[in-house]
């Protein structure tokens, strides 16, 4: 299947690249390397770094400038640097984009221009449905899909009555409407904490052990993680009111939280024990490069380059040919993290939903484990209004 | 109406304002008698918090870290005063602000750079990481207790140095009028260094006490620093006492209109509206408290005596 797949290829690349392949391919890559949310744009930096290696420092057999963007937390630089990239740079790509306040700012930027757009991380609602576009490719999940899976867990495991919080922006919305979406049972009380300067949850935990819930949900990324779960350590809350969380424990604080989040479940796309042969060469090379567990973010990020690599690749490197790139990325004809990359309409990922637990490896690091498969093939409620 | 719930909302909110009025007290004697706004006290907030973190690795006590931390944060105070900000005091406010703001990058910068991007964790000892039964039926974290304590023995420790001690009075003196103190012979830059050490102390314990609960990270000052000026406007700018009474406010307005507003807002909203508005509306609350305060009282609640 594969070889002859990649016969299609090739021959599709001999027609169409006759003589003029661009001697360079150049990819902009938006993240956030300061502020306290660097360390997640470092880890998708690392993981950038760790695609190009493994590929010869070649980009579908081009050479590649990679350009890294800082977007210092912030929709409005997240934007400058975004026109930057396109305008003035000219990049062939933008990928990146941890925030889904930041990948709004800067979507249409892109997309307007007939840039490619790979997200490798935030998966707002609009870009799923009304506002998706031809030129965006997301290499992660609509921000539904996550906590939808952890709503079915949560009616399996028979919670009657949750309690959630989330921090009150884009994603945060689309976390909580996400789990409201799937479980069945009654929220009896939701905060949604400002973003991104409330750090102190003392007043929402003390409402959450006044509502006696049967269990809590949670939505706190990166650093917002590691505070949480010290101060629902703290309030006595832990051991009395099960906790369930998606994207607040992961390779990036798991070293911070240690033992405090040790056996805690959450539903992700990908853990690091996923048997695929794409995830294998990515996981141990990323500890072999950096001797540290890669996070979620990492894989998207290392899926990014290589389905821009597939897609160069399938075109012969001649990346005037638009169309061809971008039949090509649809196609997504490579080893991903997950297996294979199956596109939507709406150009997310139709794929599978783990639950994973928090656990330590044989040599006592931190890290996460699948335990069961939630969802199966799930697309994003949002499709079906994408006109695509 | 949930009579537990609404005393644990209101040590959470004393808690709060205990961390405040630490920052505030500095930054009100500061703003107050050197006439000097300073920006960079959030950075010192920051300073004190990595000390406490580092030590803390090293000696493997908090509590002891804390002690040790505290003189450190001091003496940096001190040399920001005299080797950056000593020549500022005759510029305008607007060569302050400059200046100081220029003072939050570089220590932004100069934290990354030694200590790296991730930010720390301070670890408690296992005995203040537990919570205690304050009444039947109702744990409240240990931790936070202690910051409690820790707020209310500063500010009596500091209502004594302002009221009972010789430095206390020439404090005093400044806030009221500066140029006097000048002219009777004191030493005002050795004062000015004085006021500045105790500020950044202060500013670098509110951290210490911060980092157990919030991480120890790059910026972490900033957005607290706002919440301490809005302090001082309403408090009087001086004022020690100001500073107490304000930072209770603001911080039992904050922590009880966010666990109450939505409640509240649900009797006659729809509850999605509610869940919606109420998060909203609790965090202008303080500052919608803040403009009143300027428009009938704008030199604040409790003005230092002789201010102008």
């Amino acid at each position: 299947m594969k070889s002859r797949l990649l016969g299609v290829v090739s021959a599709l690349a001999l027609l169409a690249s006759p003589a003029l392949a661009a001697e360079k391919v150049k990819i902009g890559f938006v993240t956030t390397l300061s502020t306290g949310a660097g360390v997640i744009g470092k880890d998708m930096r690392d993981a950038v770094e760790l695609a190009l290696d493994q590929l010869g420092r070649k980009v579908g057999g081009l050479d590649v400038e990679m350009i890294y963007e800082d977007d210092g937390f912030k929709p409005e630089i997240g934007k400058q640097k975004t026109e930057k990239l396109v305008k003035k740079d000219k990049v062939d790509f933008v990928a990146g984009y941890i925030w889904s306040h930041v990948l709004m700012a800067s979507y249409k930027t892109v997309v307007n221009n007939d840039t490619f757009l790979i997200g490798s991380n935030a998966g707002p609602a609009p870009i799923a449905g009304k506002l998706c576009s031809p030129n965006f490719f997301s290499t992660s999940w609509q921000n539904d899909q996550t906590p939808m899976a952890m709503g079915e867990v949560l009616n399996q495991k028979g919670v009657k009555n949750l309690y959630i919080m989330a921090p009150n922006y884009t994603a945060g919305k689309n976390m909580v409407a996400g789990v409201e979406r799937s479980f069945k049972g009654k929220i009896v009380g939701k905060d949604m904490t400002k973003f991104p300067s409330q750090l102190d949850f003392s007043a929402e935990l003390a409402k959450v052990r006044a509502a006696k819930p049967d269990a809590l949900f949670v939505f706190y990324p990166g650093k917002f993680g590691a505070q949480f779960f010290k101060q629902f350590e703290q309030s006595g809350l832990k051991g009395k009111v099960p906790l369930y969380s998606v994207f607040t424990v992961d390779a990036i604080n798991l070293p911070i939280l240690k033992d405090m989040a040790l056996g805690s479940l959450a539903t992700q796309f990908w853990s690091p024990d996923l048997d695929t042969a794409g995830n294998k060469k990515f996981v141990s090379g990323f500890l072999k490069k950096y001797g540290r567990y890669p996070s979620f973010y990492a894989a998207q990020s290392y899926d990014s380059i290589m389905l821009i690599d597939s897609a160069v690749r399938a075109v012969g490197g001649n990346l005037e040919d638009r169309d061809g790139l971008r039949k090509a990325l649809k196609a997504a004809a490579f080893d991903s993290v997950r297996g294979t990359l199956k596109f939507g309409n709406n150009n997310f990922p139709i794929q599978n939903f783990y639950l994973r637990k928090a656990v330590k490896d044989d040599q006592g690091r931190y890290t996460t484990k699948i335990i069961a498969t939630v969802y199966k093939d799930h697309q994003d409620p949002y499709a079906k209004d994408c006109k695509m | 109406m949930n009579w537990i719930l609404l005393l644990e909302q209101s040590l959470n909110g004393i808690q709060l304002g205990m961390l405040l009025f630490l920052l505030a007290a500095g930054l009100t004697l500061i703003f107050g008698i050197m006439d000097l706004v300073n920006l960079a006290h959030g950075s010192l907030y920051m300073l004190g918090a990595y000390y406490a973190a580092t030590l803390t690795e090293w000696t493997g006590s908090f509590p002891l870290a804390v002690v040790l931390a505290l003189p450190l944060a001091m003496l940096t105070g001190i040399v920001v005063e005299v080797v950056a900000l000593r020549s500022f005091y005759s510029r305008s406010h607007l060569d302050q602000v400059l200046a100081t703001f220029g003072l939050i990058l570089f220590f932004n910068e100069l934290v990354r750079l030694i200590w790296g991007p991730a930010g720390l964790d301070i670890p408690l000892p296992a005995y203040l990481a537990t919570s205690i039964e304050i009444l039947p039926g109702i744990p409240y974290p240990t931790y936070r207790l202690v910051i409690l304590a820790v707020g209310i023995l500063v500010a009596l420790g500091l209502y004594f140095l302002v009221s009972r001690t010789r430095i206390g009075m020439l404090i005093r003196a400044g806030a009221s009028d500066r140029e006097m103190v000048g002219a009777l012979g004191i030493n005002i830059r050795l004062l000015y260094s004085i006021i500045f050490g105790i500020g950044a102390m202060l500013a670098g314990l509110a951290g210490m006490m911060a980092g157990p609960i919030l991480s120890v990270e790059i910026g972490m000052g900033e957005s607290i620093l706002i919440l301490a000026f809005v302090v001082i406007v309403i408090g009087g700018i001086g004022s020690i006492r100001g500073a107490f009474i304000a930072s209770l406010m603001v911080g039992l307005i904050d922590t009880l209109g966010r666990s109450f507003l939505p409640d509240i807002l649900g009797l006659f909203l729809s509850s999605g509206y509610a869940s919606t508005a109420a998060p909203a509306l609790s965090s202008m609350m303080i500052y919608i408290i803040m403009a009143i305060v300027l428009a009938l009282r704008p030199e604040g609640l409790f003005p230092p005596k002789g201010a102008r």
